[in-house]
């Protein structure tokens, strides 16, 4: 048995008949073939696959692909602004926020949640916010460097 | 060298295909008439199998083939153990890649099913039934030494894969019997799961028509897997391409080539299609290998003032069911001969009885060995400073190797190449206050607060290393390392390496040697790395030795370019060879800088060849292959400072202060990161991860939920600062540093709780120190049950 879903990734629309049990974040990857999602566990502890869904976080692998029929979802592959990365991404880079890159998408789709949540969010607050992302390289320390120096830079101040 | 590249935390060229979703993950390939394998496996640890019926599943919806042992038997060889480890009694048990009549873990490969969809082998495996007869399980490495216990491996006595021994320096047994005062104690080093946050993942493209293999694999060493495959699936290795596509961490459980990767290889090579297998986490739990598991029995023998005369250790190192890849030379080798630390130690002997268990094998983690070998002798000294009353920065200092540029023999036969362990600690010191915070924990004792300082003063053995000292200890392959340097006509370069970094950054950092060395901007330079076909060979990235050995390699690879360059600048400039000379990518006359040569200039002439100097072949190339005479040897100093609260058991970690030493840095932001990373996975040994199997061999930490890894949110920001002493053997004077924050932190971490818990009278706790074990030895100590 399969259901029609409508579902906006990106600013695009995809009309597809998927299987009632299919995963969102296995519409993404392996239908629409927007690998930059990743699946990093089997139980939503890591993280790895975090997106926007109507422009608030949701892990895609606890959300089937019929849930989110009619929804907007925004991955990593859309966050840049044509070639204009976005500033999480830009911060990322400059702080050396990731080192195997395999979390990153996720972690910074987590941090894009946190700061909608809080524009200005202390160490300690990015720390909290993240405590649902794995990254087993980084320490995690850089990561939060990256994310402060996002919210400084999207506040319009100096990193 | 340019002081502008090489030394300098530009940002990693590797990131922008990372951050914005463009990097090919294993998994992240799809190919043309691509199908899916899932694999049955074993939910009994040990158990004999009595049949299989896949009847069921072969008919289910767009599955396409069910394999059990019986199918791949003649076709898929058992996976192979390539470190043969000399005099030790080495005992290797068959591993049948898919097993044929017993089982002897959980997570053991029964079967694999094909389809069109990975959801629909999933509900396949669901429909073969295996008749199984569950047997008696061990799984703790001493108890499978002991009388009576459950045997693995029939023609295997006792469990035991190997003994080996380490004997340095005077006699052992007159260190002790003449002791002035011995400590000792029993620490359970325990198991760990290393989680890197890319399952393992492999893609098999068999071309029946040509016979050519093409594998993608989540792996740390390419060239090892293209090896091995070809000998245990009899594809010759000139058809045998392997790749690792963008590969999301490692830790040591990427060395080993899989019974999984060889199954899918099989598959593919069957139905002459496309088979991608992926692991799903909890499988990776089951069946990704593990780390550490040792029991250890230590004991050190000193003088009245504090003067080490002896250590003796016996170790029981849990191997699981079957011994994987390298890991007969994880307990031993890397472990056994770092016992000496960064002390004199005039007598050291060690036994390591290697034993199979009903576990999921062990093999390498992060600092492989060398953490298991930190935490004995740190743990040893903090014992003596408590026997003794001193503080542990004072018999540190009592006991290290004084300075040393070049060379330095430790009684287990090593020659560390340089350090400065006073040095390191010095720093650490100062740079922590330890004074006042040792003034500080005084204050909050008599306030009923317990805080507690670790030191952890370390040296660790890295760069892997001689291939000549590889035969000798019966690792199955080389260590040395190659690099192409290539330059284009435009100027621009080709570095292709045959080692495989995956996340350490050395796309970048490589980039910075060749700026360094040839005067070029780093962005002028693409290093290749991961594909068999378009690198030359490499050992692979583990043992922190790709910047180590890899980066030795590219240098001296350079500097062949450099002198062929300078022959055709004075060419091309008409002057004597030995008149010119060379600045920052430029060739002169001496004494006339004007009249030069740029590399870019070179290149070109060199790749035109229109006036070449007699004998000078056309082109701008160079490979060298660099086997390193030594290995290096990177040491520090750190400190943890922790406070316990009495009430709960939990451990606050407040600060940590790290000083490492890995010699000149090319890239600092890449380093500290390193440091960062490898000291929070030490500290997760400390405090959080434990692999658990119940009496029967199941495995109670099997998913993300179950399992603590270090979060955010538990963590301090770590203070990282550094020294700086060249190794006297490496061409840019560079040790490795990937591992050197897990193989100090675990001690650091753990002397500091027992240091807050001393005034309570706690003398140890088994890691991971969570509040449930500290709360109980408190009370333990404290005479309440």
């Amino acid at each position: 048995m399969t259901i029609p879903v409508s579902i906006t990734v990106n600013g695009r629309r995809y009309d597809r008949e998927v299987e009632p049990r299919l995963l969102l974040v296995h519409f993404i990857r392996d239908v629409i073939g927007l690998t930059g999602t990743k699946v990093g566990c089997d139980t939503s502890q890591c993280g790895s696959c975090t997106v926007l869904l109507d422009g608030v976080s949701a892990k895609a692998c606890t959300c089937l692909a019929v849930q989110a029929d009619g929804a907007s979802v925004t991955t990593i592959e859309g966050l840049a602004d044509d070639s204009e990365l976005h500033p999480l991404q830009e911060s990322f880079w400059n702080k050396h926020g990731l080192q195997c890159g395999y979390c990153t998408p996720g972690m910074i789709m987590a941090s894009h949640e946190l700061l909608r949540c809080n524009s200005d969010p202390s160490a300690e607050e990015i720390r909290h916010g993240l405590e649902g992302n794995m990254c087993r390289c980084t320490g995690y320390q850089n990561i939060v460097r990256s994310v402060r120096d996002a919210a400084e830079t999207m506040q319009g101040g100096t990193s | 060298m340019s002081a502008t590249t090489f030394g300098s935390g530009i940002r990693r060229r590797e990131d922008p295909r990372l951050i914005t979703g463009n990097a090919s993950y294993t998994d992240d390939i799809t190919l043309p008439g691509m199908l899916h394998a899932a694999l049955l496996r074993s939910p009994y640890a040990h158990a004999r199998i009595n049949g299989i019926d896949t009847a069921q599943a072969s008919e289910a919806p767009g599955v396409v083939a069910v394999y059990t042992g019986a199918d791949t038997e003649g076709d898929i060889a058992p996976a192979p153990c390539a470190w043969l480890l000399p005099d030790s009694d080495l005992k290797i048990a068959e591993y049948h890649c898919v097993a044929k009549d017993t089982v002897r873990y959980v997570g053991d490969i029964v079967a694999v099913v094909v389809a069109e969809s990975r959801y629909q082998a999933y509900d396949a495996l669901d429909l073969i039934d295996v008749d199984y007869e569950p047997l008696d399980a061990v799984v703790e490495p001493k108890k499978a030494a002991a009388d009576g216990t459950p045997q693995l491996h029939g023609e295997i006595e006792g469990n035991q894969a190997f003994h080996w021994t380490v004997t340095g320096g005077g006699d052992i047994g007159e260190a002790f019997s003449q002791a002035e005062v011995v400590v000792k104690e029993t620490i359970v080093q325990q198991r760990l799961i290393p989680n890197a946050m890319e399952p393992r993942a492999t893609l098999a493209s068999y071309i029946p028509a040509t016979g050519e293999l093409t594998v993608w694999n989540t792996t740390q060493n390419p060239h090892i897997v293209r090896f091995l495959c070809s000998l245990v699936i009899g594809v010759p290795e000139d058809r045998l391409r392997v790749i690792a596509p963008e590969v999301g961490g490692g830790f040591g459980s990427k060395i080993a080539v899989y019974p999984a990767d060889f199954i899918t290889i099989f598959c593919s090579k069957k139905l002459g299609v496309p088979v991608k297998w992926v692991e799903s986490r909890s499988e990776n739990y089951q069946a990704t290998t593990h780390g550490r598991d040792h029991v250890q029995e230590i004991e050190l023998a000193a003088t009245a003032d504090g003067k080490i005369t002896g250590l003796r250790a016996t170790v029981w190192a849990g191997m699981g069911a079957y011994l994987s890849t390298a890991a007969p030379g994880i307990p031993t080798i890397l472990h056994g001969l770092m016992l000496s630390g960064v002390y004199d130690i005039p007598a050291i002997h060690e036994d390591v009885y290697g034993l199979y268990t009903n576990t999921t094998p062990v093999e390498a983690y992060r600092g492989a060995g060398r953490p298991e070998a930190t935490f004995m002798v740190e743990r040893l000294v903090d014992l003596l400073a408590a026997k003794l009353g001193l503080d542990p920065v004072e018999v540190r200092r009592r006991n290290f190797i004084p300075k040393f540029d070049n060379g330095h023999d430790v009684v287990t036969g090593l020659t560390y190449d340089s350090g400065n362990y006073d040095g390191a600690l010095n720093k650490l010191l100062g740079e922590s206050n330890y004074e006042q915070l040792r003034a500080e924990q005084a204050e909050a004792r008599k306030n009923g607060r317990y805080i507690g300082l670790g030191l952890s003063t370390y040296v660790e053995i890295c760069g892997l290393g001689p291939s000549q000292v590889a035969g000798a200890i019966g690792f199955q392959g080389g260590l040395w390392e190659s690099a192409i340097v290539r330059f284009h006509p435009s100027g621009k370069v080709h570095v292709m390496i045959g080692t495989s970094p995956h996340g350490q950054g050395e796309e970048t950092t490589f980039a910075q040697i060749i700026a360094g060395e040839l005067g070029v901007s780093p962005d002028d330079v693409k290093v290749i790395h991961g594909d068999t076909d378009n690198t030359p060979m490499g050992w692979g990235t583990y043992g922190s030795r790709t910047t180590a050995v890899g980066g030795a390699a590219l240098a001296l690879a350079a500097r062949k370019i450099r002198d062929k360059a300078k022959v055709i600048a004075a060419h091309l400039l008409e002057a004597a060879v030995e008149d010119m000379d060379y600045d920052d990518g430029k060739f002169f006359v001496k004494g006339s800088p004007d009249s030069s040569k740029t590399i870019q200039d070179i290149a070109l002439m060199a790749n035109v060849a229109w006036n070449m100097p007699e004998g000078v072949e056309a082109g701008l190339e160079a490979t060298t292959f660099y086997d390193p005479p030594n290995f290096v040897f990177p040491y520090g100093a750190h400190l943890a400072v922790v406070e316990v609260d009495p009430d709960s058991g939990n451990v606050d970690l407040k600060r940590y202060v790290a000083v490492d030493d890995c010699g000149p840095q090319i890239n600092p932001v890449i380093v500290e990161g390193q440091v960062h990373g490898g000291i929070v996975q030490g500290i997760g040994q400390a405090l959080w991860e434990e692999g658990v199997y119940d009496d029967d061999g199941q495995l109670l930490t099997g998913t993300m939920l179950d399992y603590a890894l270090p979060r955010a949110d538990r963590l301090p920001d770590i203070e990282v600062h550094s020294t700086v002493t060249p190794s006297p053997h490496h061409p840019l004077g560079v040790k490795g540093i990937g591992e050197a924050g897990t193989i100090a932190s675990t001690a650091a971490v753990y002397n500091a709780v027992i240091d807050a818990l001393a005034p309570l009278g706690v003398e140890a706790v088994n890691m991971p120190l969570t509040p449930e074990r500290v709360w109980r030895s408190i009370q333990a100590a404290q005479g309440r049950n």
